[in-house]
């Protein structure tokens, strides 16, 4: 398989804290790659280094071109949507403007008509609240929100940022089975931050354990389910 | 009765006024969380735009025109080269930008067309419409153009992607980006449209004021406390409370006299600062210390 992502000795820093200390990964076409690690760790930097959403010094290429220093509007042009930490709400406005905005960068709008009706496919609560202020919507259905308006874009990598967080075990498993499903119908990469590791590496293909900004496991999902040390810190049995 | 009518009328009509300058006050409020103190400088320099080009013989609707497109890109490109620098510059400093040019744009007025007070024409007929004399024509028309201004702004950022953009942008930078809006320009674009209503604002009030570097100082402070009145973050609120402001301020210069119409202002700025400082629309910020 091609690495779709492919992040070389990254760096980032916001003003003069140093979060990474130059890190490598990939994702792979079509793949799943997590990242894990305790807060703190630089999970969510190493998503917002991706998208030039923070300084950072390293190599990031994207489907063969560099991406490493370009506005984060241009990144997103070229396929990558993120799910941010905290969502990233348009809480002033409705679920249908919110999900208009994913596929703004779009032009084909018949296509976006027919994502409309497959992001509802996914998650029909957003349906049912298609004109409902979106800052009213709970926890969970923000979250699917979040998912939904990255969907739009049709992504050819999503970044998510602890989608779990904050969710009801049963809407976490829900969400889960359709990052599955679309992972697989549409084809779409993912790279996943997570701090429930057991839940990411069911998901994932390939890990990456991070600790205080540098990677200090990595390997296949199995593998890392397998390693002792991730087993005692991270999985807890 | 005939009195009253009257007065509310002709209130009307400047209260569109207000309106217009204080709906571009909120745009810019709403994306920056500042006010342009600039804002009706800009207009009175759009004014002589239009002034000049009628001189020139221009025919007055194709001045029109023309002068709302030059004060969109004068609004574009002062946010571009001069706002944008000092964007991540501490609030004051942004504001004696602000301030610097609303004193700019007035010492060029008077250098380039002199301070002299000039008369400037109105589109509409001289008589009274359907020969009544509650309201002249250039009354009833500045209303109607101020209302057809105002519907348009808002079906702009209502119904079309590039408004959505717009509002998105305005409420949630970050997010915007990670959708593919390129925020630095919506901002243009903001101040942009704001400048444009702006200079609707000036033509429609020139030929009641009569055109001169100062005209707008009055104007912006009654916009001022319309926008204050409806919620400085609410389009809408503004909208109405130029309005209010308009009919209130000439309803007191009938009763109490016309040395009191500013008064109006400055009391109805004071007292929505003391009584509900988020106005009659706006949302109560509640924040974390």
């Amino acid at each position: 398989m091609s690495q779709l992502l492919d992040v070389r000795g990254l760096h980032a820093q916001y003003g003069p804290t140093r979060v990474l200390h130059g890190i490598d990964f990939s994702v792979e076409e079509g793949g799943i790659t997590t990242i894990l690690g305790a807060n703190g760790a630089g999970k969510t930097t190493t998503l917002r280094a991706v998208c030039g959403m923070v300084k950072t010094q390293g190599e990031v290429t994207l489907a063969g071109a560099r991406i490493d220093g370009k506005p984060t509007e241009r990144i997103v042009r070229l396929g990558v949507a993120h799910v941010p930490d905290g969502r990233g709400t348009f809480v002033d406005l409705n679920v249908e403007e919110n999900l208009r905005l994913g596929a703004y960068t779009r032009r084909d709008k018949v296509e976006v008509a027919g994502d409309f009706e497959r992001v509802f496919d996914y998650f029909p609560r957003l349906k049912e609240r298609r004109r409902q202020q979106a800052g009213l919507l709970s926890g969970g259905e923000q979250q699917m929100l979040a998912v939904s308006r990255a969907l739009m874009l049709r992504p050819r990598l999503l970044l998510l940022d602890e989608p779990s967080f904050g969710l009801a075990p049963r809407v976490v498993q829900e969400l889960f089975d359709i990052l599955r499903t679309i992972n697989q119908q549409a084809g779409v990469s993912m790279l996943l931050v997570e701090q429930n590791a057991s839940l990411a590496l069911q998901l994932a293909d390939h890990a990456y354990l991070l600790e205080t900004g540098r990677v200090v496991i990595s390997g296949t999902a199995e593998a890392i389910r397998g390693d002792a040390a991730v087993r005692r810190s991270y999985l807890g049995y | 009765m005939n009195v009253l009518l009257h007065q509310v009328l002709s209130g009307l009509a400047t209260g569109g006024i207000y309106a217009s300058v204080a709906l571009a006050l909120v745009m810019i409020y709403q994306a920056t969380h500042l006010v342009n103190f600039a804002q009706g400088e800009l207009a009175m320099f759009s004014t002589y735009i239009a002034w000049s080009l009628i001189q020139a013989g221009v025919p007055y609707w194709v001045a029109f025109f023309a002068t709302v497109a030059i004060a969109f890109l004068l609004g574009v490109l002062i946010e571009r080269l001069i706002v944008q620098p000092v964007e991540n510059a501490p609030i004051l400093s942004v504001v004696i930008v602000f301030i610097g040019l609303l004193v700019i744009f007035n010492s060029l007025a008077g250098w380039i067309f002199s301070y002299t007070i000039k008369p400037f024409p109105s589109p509409f007929p001289a008589a009274p419409p359907f020969g009544n004399s509650y309201v002249s024509s250039h009354e009833l028309g500045s209303i109607a153009i101020t209302l057809v201004v105002l519907v348009l702004i808002f079906a702009f950022f209502r119904f079309t992607p590039l408004g959505l953009a717009m509002r998105a942008a305005a409420q949630n930078p970050v997010s915007s980006r990670l959708v593919g809006i390129r925020v630095g320009w919506m901002l243009a674009l903001g101040w942009g449209l704001a400048a444009a209503i702006g200079s609707i604002a000036g033509i429609m009030v020139a030929p009641t004021v009569f055109l001169e570097p100062n005209m707008m100082a009055g104007i912006l402070l009654y916009a001022f406390a319309a926008a204050l009145l409806g919620g400085i973050d609410s389009p809408g609120g503004a909208v109405l409370g130029g309005f209010i402001v308009g009919v209130l301020e000439n309803l007191v210069g009938a009763v109490l006299g016309t040395e009191l119409k500013l008064s109006v202002a400055l009391v109805l700025i004071v007292g929505v600062l003391v009584i509900r400082p988020s106005g009659l629309f706006g949302k109560v910020r509640v924040t974390r210390v």
